[in-house]
């Protein structure tokens, strides 16, 4: 067959990530009070306590403050963690997609300062992308870096930037000049900075989302100063650091496993003898959830190898949000209740925070749109 | 890694052998009503229908996840022949040691609500009941049965020129469904299942392979839709630049994704020796195989617009076979009622660790 095929063969896990599992099983258990359901709360006490076990970096060089362990040992703990819904903000970015494109891209100096502190979690990170008029066309950055003596002088504004009250660092993406020959390339001119959140001219201002909760930020950059030792890869070349880095983003077993809770909690509802209709409406979303990690972890499998499953981790990002969406649509046909945010009743909340955090998977690390287009890209046809 | 040397190479010479001998033309002749008769030597000949059997039954002790694959391949071709049902009747006869033979076969009860009872006769057996849409009857040299004997499940293996006539029946595929009726029909020998071999077993592996011959059939569907929306031409420009294309064939090929890699779950666990795992992982196979293939044929029709629509243009050949195929063996609503069910059993605490294997 001519058309290309996004295939998933079937892994098994190696023993010594089967292994692991009961570790970070153990782990969980220990931090019990700390896990809640779909916050992704910023805690860093928690992180620290991950990186003193090895688990953040855990496939980075040792020389980096990693602990070369196999992309599947970090998947085990990823999904363990995931749904335990445990808190990870203050390390997960930086370990998902800053970490290792700073590994990709960096200086020495770089990979030699952050990697080790992100890996103790110590350091967090977050994505400064997106912008006010800059959303999926990323490109049509307005952010500008102008070079100056013994650094760079940058003014913009960048908006959702989530956890951004929390960081301590961005990896910026803006533009620089380009020549008029080069006017016509969209991408270039295109750079990334390792943005110090706390340098002078840096505003972060909340965006409150519509749970009424302070999740993401509005940072405006006014003749901020940058020094050139935090200038990320090379100047020109940041449209593809960032698509590198969105790869690393998208390839996370984070899409599926977001509201984990809540189908747990049906199954609790529907008891050991379900009717037909919920048996049907369970098992289907078991079904989607069970080939969606199979999946996953055929994904853990090519980057074990060394692939980049770019089209592969688009089609599970896009499967996986439309399951997530659909665990709240079928709950409240099973299981009919009125939600309130902060109710007694554990299912009333769920299905609170996951009908009101549902809209938001399919947007936020590229939209179901945009990622319907890279899909077809790697068929060929754009 | 994953997928074995033996495999790949296994699944390269079945694609040329049914891309020479499985064109459009045997298909259709097919449907027809006679047997393709060149197409099953040629098969026959690999080996392939019988290699799960011990060698000294006249197999090659093959895997079974090699053979599903083989069948994905089948699938993909829209074969019509016995296959999937020599492969499981195969398995069944030698387990139980009744005669084989080696022409095409085909194995039942396929159906969950059918009824086949077995009663001791001085030296022999009878058999009453009905075994129905049992596929190729018509054109099997053997039938292999699954049915209720005086203490429990046991096999029986009969000559296709001995038993009852068929009543002939198909499915929207034109693949002959047959229903047979056993009144007091005689039977010399009947045999033991061992361990492992049961109707449940059969209804599952039964269900295993429709699901991976779907995932063969979906990437056919797929590869015609993206093929053809390159070719075609209105408002001077191919379908294949329009963004509204281009979403659904990227939905199409991600439900493909899906498929293949539901099937893959089913047939991991074929080697794992648990027959729970089995039951359960099968059952997800089909579920959401049937579910992916329900949205894949929508949208590969609406891709090719009328042409689709067409008996001389091949699509429907894959979309009329997944319409037939996602019902046999099990619907997708049957078996999402059992992984609802066996889950719900289990207890939600123990969804995670059962998905983890441990
Ligand atoms: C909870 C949350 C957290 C986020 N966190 C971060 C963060 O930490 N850092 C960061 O940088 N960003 C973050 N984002 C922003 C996110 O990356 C953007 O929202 C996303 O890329 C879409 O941009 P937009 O919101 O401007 O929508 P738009 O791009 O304006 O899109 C609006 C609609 O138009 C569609 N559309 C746009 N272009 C096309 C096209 N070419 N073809 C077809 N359809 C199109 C989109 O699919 C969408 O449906 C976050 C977003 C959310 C919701």
């Amino acid at each position: 067959m001519a058309t290309p095929m996004f295939r998933f063969d079937p892994v098994e896990l190696p023993p010594e990530a089967i292994k692991l599992r009961g570790e970070v099983r153990a782990f969980i258990e220990e931090h019990k009070d700390v896990m809640g359901f779909s916050r992704g709360e910023h805690n860093p006490e928690f992180s620290q306590a991950m990186g003193k076990k090895g688990w953040i970096g855990m496939t980075w060089p040792k020389q980096y403050g990693g602990h070369e362990r196999s992309s599947f040992e970090r998947y085990v703990v990823i999904e363990e963690m995931l749904v335990a819904g445990a808190p990870l903000s203050a390390h997960y970015t930086g370990d998902r997609q800053s970490g290792p494109n700073i590994l990709r891209f960096g200086t020495e100096e770089q990979k030699s300062y952050f990697c080790p502190k992100i890996a103790a979690g110590e350091l967090t990170f977050c994505i400064g992308m997106s912008e006010p008029n800059s959303g999926s066309d990323v490109a049509g950055t307005r952010t500008r870096a102008v070079k100056v003596e013994g650094g760079y002088r940058i003014n913009g504004t960048k908006l959702w930037t989530s956890n951004a009250h929390n960081a301590d660092y961005a990896i910026l993406f803006c533009k620089m000049a380009v020549d008029e020959e080069q006017a016509n390339d969209r991408h270039a001119g295109a750079t990334q900075f390792l943005l110090d959140l706390k340098l002078p001219g840096i505003e972060i201002r909340p965006v409150i989302n519509l749970l009424g909760e302070h999740h993401f930020n509005e940072i405006f950059l006014t003749d901020v100063f940058v020094p050139d030792h935090l200038l990320l890869g090379k100047e020109g070349n940041g449209w593809n650091q960032l698509t590198s880095e969105l790869a690393f983003e998208r390839s996370a077993p984070d899409r599926f496993l977001v509201f984990f809770q809540m189908l747990q909690q049906m199954i609790r509802m529907a008891g050991p003898n379900p009717d037909k209709a919920t048996a049907v409406a369970l098992g289907k979303l078991i079904s989607q959830l069970a080939t969606l990690r199979s999946m996953s972890v055929s994904i853990a499998g090519m980057l074990a190898e060394g692939l980049q499953p770019n089209n592969e981790s688009a089609v599970v990002k896009d499967l996986g949000t439309r399951y997530e969406q659909d665990i709240p649509v079928v709950a409240r046909q099973l299981f009919p209740s009125e939600p309130e945010l902060e109710a007694i009743d554990v299912y009333e909340t769920m299905i609170a925070r996951s009908t009101m955090n549902a809209p938001r998977l399919s947007i936020q690390g590229g939209t179901r749109e945009i990622l319907r287009g890279i899909i077809a890209r790697g068929l060929g046809l754009r | 890694m994953a997928i074995r040397d033996e495999t790949r190479m296994l699944l390269e010479s079945m694609g040329r052998l049914f891309e020479n001998l499985c064109t459009k033309q045997v298909v259709d002749a097919a449907e027809t009503g006679v047997f393709a008769a060149d197409l099953w030597r040629a098969v026959s000949e690999t080996g392939v229908p019988l290699a799960a059997l011990p060698e000294s039954a006249g197999g090659a002790d093959a895997e079974w996840a090699d053979l599903y694959a083989a069948l994905r391949v089948a699938g993909r071709f829209s074969a019509p022949i016995p296959l999937a049902e020599t492969m499981l009747a195969g398995w069944i006869a030698s387990s139980a040691g009744l005669e084989i033979g080696d022409g095409p076969m085909t194995v039942g009860p396929v159906r969950a609500s059918d009824k086949l009872t077995l009663t001791r006769d001085g030296n022999g057996w009878r058999l009453n009941g009905t075994a129905s849409r049992l596929p190729y009857a018509s054109h099997a040299e053997r039938i292999v049965l699954i049915v209720d004997g005086p203490d429990g499940e046991m096999a029986v293996s009969l000559e296709g020129s001995t038993a009852p006539t068929p009543a002939k029946g198909k499915n929207i595929a034109n693949e002959s469904r047959d229903t047979l009726v056993f009144d007091n029909f005689h039977l010399s020998t009947a045999a033991a299942l061992p361990k492992g071999v049961s109707r449940a077993a059969l209804y599952r592996r039964g269900a295993l392979a429709r699901a991976t011959m779907m995932s063969g059939a979906l990437e056919r569907a797929m590869d015609l839709a993206v093929t053809y929306a390159q070719e075609r031409v209105q408002f001077g420009r191919p379908i294949s630049k329009f963004q509204a294309v281009q979403q659904n064939l990227a939905v199409l090929s991600e439900q493909t994704a899906v498929a293949v890699a539901a099937a893959n779950l089913g047939i991991q666990s074929l080697s794992q020796g648990d027959e729970e795992r089995e039951e359960f992982q099968i059952a997800i196979a089909k579920t959401r195989v049937g579910e992916a293939a329900t949205l894949a044929c929508e949208l590969a029709h609406q891709v090719h617009g009328a042409i689709g629509f067409t008996k001389e243009y091949s699509l429907q050949l894959a979309t009329r076979r997944l319409w037939s195929w996602r019902e046999e063996f099990g619907s997708d609503p049957e078996w999402a009622a059992k992984v609802g069910t066996y889950f719900c059993g289990k207890g939600a605490d123990n969804l995670w660790p059962i998905m983890t294997g441990d």
